[in-house]
C-alpha cells in the first residue's frame, strides 16, 4: 500500500464529507447517500455500495469520518454476517432487497443457527424444513438467538433431508421473523441482560426464492457466516457509543443505540475493557501497587500482542489470501485477554469488585466486566472447538476419528429435547 | 495435625448436608437473594434451635456447644457448597470470634448466650470505604463521652450489617494511627444517630452494608487501645473457614459441570468423552482437592496448639483456595456452554459467590504477602 493512495483517499472523503455531510438530514436519508456514494463500506465491491478498496484504506477512510463526527453506516450485530454471507452467496435479488437496509439500519438481523441440542455442533440441527405447495414450512427451535426480539431476518440454517448424513442435509434460508409462525421469548443472561432469546418455529413459511444458494448447501454458506464472526471477535471493531449533540441525525442515531442496539451494550465488557485498566488502576493507587503492576503489564502484553496478531491476519487478507481460519487465533486470544482482564479489574479495584450498580466503581461498567467476560469464550464457538480447528486446519493434524459423520442423520445419537 | 476427619465429623457433615439440601435447593437461594435482608427466619430458626450450629465453636460456658474450628469449618463449608443465604459467616464465624477473643469475662457471658441460641445476629464492622481488610485501615474514631464513647465515620463491606442486632465496630482513638489506639465497641443494630443502607452487590447471597455513624454511642468491648492482636487473630480464623467455604463451593460446581458433561451429547457422543473435557475434569479435581487440603488444615491450625502456626496457614489457604473456586466456576460455565451463561442455570450464582470470595477478607495477591511476612522456615 503506498502512502499515496492513502493520503489520495484521505483527501478525496474529506472533501466528498466536506460537500455531503450534513447532521441536520435524517439518518436514513444520509446513509442512503453513503450507500450511493461507496463511502459508507468502501471496502465492499462497487457494484455493491462500495469502492473496492482495501481493509487498510478502509480504516483510513472511517478515521476520516471519525474525525469530524460524520456518522457512518449502520454496523453493529449480526446485519455485517448478514451482509457478508450474502455479498458472497446471494442471488441477485437478495443483495438488492436486503444489502442497503442493512446499511441504512433499517432491518435488524439475527442468526437462527444454534438449538438447545446443537450448538458446538451446529451440523446437528434439527430444526425442519420441509417443501409443502411450493413453500419451506419451518418447524423446530433455536437458542441463545442475540436481537430476535427486534430482528426484521434470520438466517436460518435448517435440515431439508434426514437421509443425508449431517452436513449434506442442511440448507440455509433468509427467514421473515415477522410473521405468526416465528415466536421469540428473551432468555435472561447472568449479567442480567437479555439480548438472546429462544426462537420457537411452528409451520413459519418460507417462500422458495428465500433459499441462498441450493438445497444441502446450507453448511458450506454456514461456515462463510461463521468465519466472518470469528474475524470479527478479534477485538479490533470499534462500536459506535452515539453523542449528545442536537443536530437531527445524531438525536436518531442516539435512538438508533437505544433500541437496536441495546443487546450489545455490555459486548465492549464482555472483551474485558483493557483500555480502562490504566486509568482505573490510577484512581484506585493500585498503580503503585508491585503486585498489580505486574498483572496489568501482563494484560496489556497479551491484548497488544493479540491485536497485532489480529492486524497481520487483515493484513495477509489484504495481500488477497483467503479468508481462512486464522480468524480462531484471534477470538482465542480475544478470550484470553477477557479471562485474564477480568482478573485484572478485580486486583483494581479490590472489595469494590464486590459491589455493583451505582455503589459500584463507574456506575456498575466494573462490575459487568467481572460477570460478561464468561461469554466471551463461548458464544461464537467455544474455546474448545477453536482449538480443535487451529490444531485441525491450521496445524493439520489429524482430525478425531467420528461416528456422526457417515451415516443417514436420523440415525445419529442425539439429545433429548427440553 | 490429624490428615482425616473422625467419624462424628463424618456423620456431622452428612446431616448437614441433607439439612441444607432440603432448606437451601437454588430455588431458596434465588428467592432470598432478591430480598433485602438475605435470609430466611424460619430455616435460622432450625439452624440455630434445631441444629445448634449457631452455638458450634462458642465454648459452653458462654451457652455453646464448645466445639473446634474444624467442625465450624465442616459447617461453613457445607453452606458454601449449599449457597446458603443465612448470617451465619457474619454473625457466627466473624462478630462471634471477635468476641471470643477480645471481651472480657462479664461481655462474653453477657453477649455470647444470645448468639450462640440464634435469638441476636452481630455483625463484625471493621472495613471502611477505603475497603483495606487490616487494622491499620481504620479511621472511625471513638471519644470518650460520660463515661462511654462516642462513635463518627462510617463502615463499609460489613457483612449482613443491615440487619444485625448487635454490631461489633472497630474505630480508634483520635490522633492514633496504624495499629495503635484500636479498640472494639458494641452497638445495637437499631442504635442512635447509626444509618444503615444495604449496598447493591453482585453475588446476592452474600449480603454488604454501609454504616454511618454520626455521634452513636458505644460500648467498649475488652480492653482500650488493644484491638490489633484480636482482630488480626479473629481474621486468621475467619480467612481460614472462609477458605472452607470456598471449597464447598468448588467442589458443588466441579461435581454439577462434570455430571452435565456425561449427560450433554454433541457430535453424536457425550461431551464428556472428548479428551479435552476430560482433562479440565481431571485439572479441576486437582485443583479442588489441593485446595481442600490446605483449607483443612487451616482449620485444624486453629484448634492445634502451635498458636503461631495459623497465621500463614490461613493465608495459605485463602489465597489457594480462592484462585481454585474462581478457576473452578470459570471451567464450570465453559462446560456448560451457552446454557452456562444464562441467569436460569445455577452455575453463576457460584460464579458471583467465588467472585465475592475472590476479595472478601483480602484478595490473593493480599494473602500471598501476608503469608510470607508471617512464614516461618
Ligand atoms: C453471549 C452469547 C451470544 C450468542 N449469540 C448467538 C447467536 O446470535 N446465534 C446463535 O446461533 N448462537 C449464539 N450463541 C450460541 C453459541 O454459539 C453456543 O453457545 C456455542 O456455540 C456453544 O454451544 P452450546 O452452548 O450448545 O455448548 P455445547 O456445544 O454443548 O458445549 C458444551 C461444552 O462442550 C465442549 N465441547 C463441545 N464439543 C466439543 C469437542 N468436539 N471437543 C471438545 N470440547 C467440546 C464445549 O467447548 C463446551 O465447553 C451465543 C452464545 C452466547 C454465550
Amino acid at each position: 500500500m503506498s502512502e499515496d493512495t492513502e493520503v489520495s483517499v484521505r483527501a478525496e472523503v474529506r472533501a466528498w464529507l466536506d460537500a455531503n455531510w450534513d447532521p441536520n438530514m435524517g439518518l436514513v436519508d444520509w446513509r442512503n447517500k453513503l450507500a450511493d456514494s461507496g463511502w459508507g463500506m468502501p471496502t465492499w465491491p462497487s457494484e455493491w455500495h462500495g469502492k473496492d478498496m482495501s481493509s487498510d484504506l478502509g480504516t483510513a477512510v472511517e478515521e476520516e469520518f471519525q474525525a469530524i463526527g460524520a456518522i457512518g453506516v449502520a454496523r453493529a450485530g449480526i446485519r455485517m454476517l448478514a451482509a457478508a454471507t450474502l455479498l458472497e452467496h446471494g442471488s441477485q435479488m437478495h443483495k438488492e432487497k436486503f444489502l442497503r437496509r442493512i446499511l441504512t439500519g433499517e432491518d435488524t438481523w439475527c442468526q437462527l443457527f444454534s438449538e438447545p441440542g446443537s450448538g458446538s455442533d451446529l451440523a446437528g440441527a434439527s430444526t425442519r424444513a420441509d417443501l409443502k405447495d411450493g413453500r419451506w414450512i419451518i418447524n423446530g427451535q433455536k437458542v441463545w438467538t442475540t436481537s430476535a426480539h427486534h430482528a426484521q431476518y434470520g438466517l436460518l440454517l435448517a435440515r431439508t433431508d434426514w437421509d443425508l448424513p449431517k452436513h449434506r442435509g442442511l440448507t440455509y434460508f433468509v427467514l421473515d421473523m415477522e410473521q405468526p409462525g416465528v415466536e421469540v421469548q428473551p432468555l435472561r443472561q447472568m449479567n442480567g441482560h437479555a439480548s438472546f432469546n429462544q426462537v420457537f418455529f411452528t409451520d413459519a413459511e418460507i417462500a422458495p426464492e428465500f433459499m441462498v444458494e441450493g438445497l444441502g448447501d446450507g453448511w458450506k454458506i454456514a461456515t462463510t457466516t461463521l468465519m466472518h464472526e470469528r474475524r470479527g471477535a478479534d477485538g479490533l471493531r470499534r462500536w459506535s457509543m452515539g453523542t449528545d449533540r442536537p443536530e437531527r441525525a445524531y438525536v436518531e442515531e442516539k435512538t438508533e443505540l437505544a433500541t437496536a442496539m441495546a443487546p450489545y451494550k455490555w459486548y465492549p465488557q464482555r472483551m474485558g475493557r483493557v483500555d480502562l485498566v490504566i486509568e482505573r488502576a490510577r484512581a484506585t493507587g493500585k498503580l503503585d501497587d508491585p503486585t498489580v503492576r505486574q498483572e496489568i503489564a501482563k494484560l496489556l502484553i497479551l491484548s497488544k500482542s493479540a491485536e497485532w496478531t489480529a492486524r497481520r491476519a487483515r493484513a495477509a487478507q489484504v495481500l488477497g489470501r483467503n479468508q481462512g481460519p486464522e480468524g480462531s487465533i484471534g477470538k482465542l486470544a480475544a478470550s484470553h485477554v477477557a479471562r485474564l482482564a477480568n482478573h485484572v479489574h478485580t486486583l483494581i479495584n479490590g472489595a469494590d469488585a464486590m459491589l455493583t450498580g451505582e455503589d459500584s466503581p463507574m456506575d456498575g461498567v466494573i462490575a459487568e466486566i467481572l460477570v460478561s467476560t464468561p461469554a466471551i469464550s463461548i458464544a461464537g464457538g467455544t474455546d474448545e472447538i477453536q482449538r480443535n480447528i487451529i490444531s485441525e486446519r491450521v496445524l493439520g493434524m489429524p482430525k478425531e476419528p467420528r461416528n456422526d459423520t457417515d451415516r443417514p442423520f436420523r440415525d445419529v445419537p442425539r439429545n433429548m429435547i427440553r | 495435625m490429624s490428615f482425616s476427619f473422625t467419624d462424628e465429623q463424618a456423620e456431622f457433615r452428612s446431616v448437614l448436608r441433607r439439612f441444607l439440601a432440603e432448606k437451601s435447593p437454588t430455588t431458596e437461594v434465588r428467592r432470598l437473594m432478591e430480598t433485602e435482608a438475605g435470609f430466611d427466619r424460619e430455616v435460622w430458626r432450625q439452624l440455630s434451635q434445631d441444629l445448634g450450629l449457631t452455638a458450634l465453636h462458642i465454648p459452653e460456658e458462654y451457652g455453646g456447644q464448645g466445639f473446634g474450628f474444624v467442625e465450624l469449618a465442616i459447617a461453613v463449608e457445607e453452606m458454601g457448597r449449599a449457597l446458603l443465604c443465612a448470617p451465619y459467616f457474619s454473625s457466627i464465624v466473624l462478630a462471634a470470634t471477635a468476641i471470643m477473643n477480645a471481651g472480657d469475662e462479664a461481655q462474653k457471658r453477657d453477649l455470647l448466650p444470645a448468639i450462640a441460641a440464634g435469638d441476636s445476629r452481630a455483625a463484625l464492622a471493621f472495613t471502611e470505604d477505603n475497603g483495606r481488610w487490616d487494622a491499620a485501615g481504620v479511621s472511625m474514631t471513638a471519644t470518650p463521652r460520660d463515661g462511654g464513647y462516642q462513635l463518627d465515620g462510617a463502615k463499609s463491606f460489613v457483612l449482613d450489617g443491615h440487619t444485625a442486632d448487635l454490631l461489633v465496630v472497630l474505630a480508634r482513638r483520635p490522633g492514633s494511627a496504624g495499629e495503635e489506639g484500636l479498640s472494639f465497641f458494641t452497638v445495637p443494630g437499631d442504635a442512635q444517630g447509626l444509618t444503615r443502607r444495604l449496598l447493591q452487590s453482585t453475588d446476592g447471597t452474600r449480603k454488604l452494608a454501609r454504616l454511618e455513624f454520626q455521634g452513636v454511642s458505644a460500648e467498649l468491648l475488652g480492653e482500650e487501645g488493644g484491638a490489633a492482636a484480636p482482630l488480626s487473630h479473629t481474621l486468621d480464623q475467619a480467612v481460614a473457614c472462609l477458605a472452607n467455604e470456598m471449597v464447598g463451593g468448588a467442589e458443588m460446581l466441579r461435581e454439577q459441570a462434570l455430571e452435565y458433561a456425561t449427560l450433554r451429547m454433541q457430535f453424536g457422543r457425550a461431551i464428556a468423552s472428548f479428551q479435552t473435557l476430560k482433562h479440565k475434569a481431571a485439572d479441576m479435581l486437582i485443583d479442588v482437592e489441593l485446595a481442600k487440603s490446605a483449607a483443612y488444615y487451616a482449620a485444624a491450625a486453629v484448634d492445634g496448639d502451635d498458636v503461631d502456626e495459623l497465621p500463614a496457614m490461613a493465608s495459605l489457604a485463602k489465597a489457594g483456595g480462592a484462585e481454585a473456586y474462581m478457576q473452578t466456576a470459570i471451567h464450570a460455565i465453559q462446560i456448560h456452554g451457552g446454557i452456562g451463561f444464562t441467569w436460569d442455570n445455577d452455575t453463576h450464582l457460584w460464579f458471583k459467590r467465588a467472585k465475592s470470595s475472590e476479595v472478601f477478607l483480602g484478595d490473593p495477591n493480599y494473602h500471598r504477602e501476608l503469608m510470607l511476612q508471617r512464614w516461618r522456615d
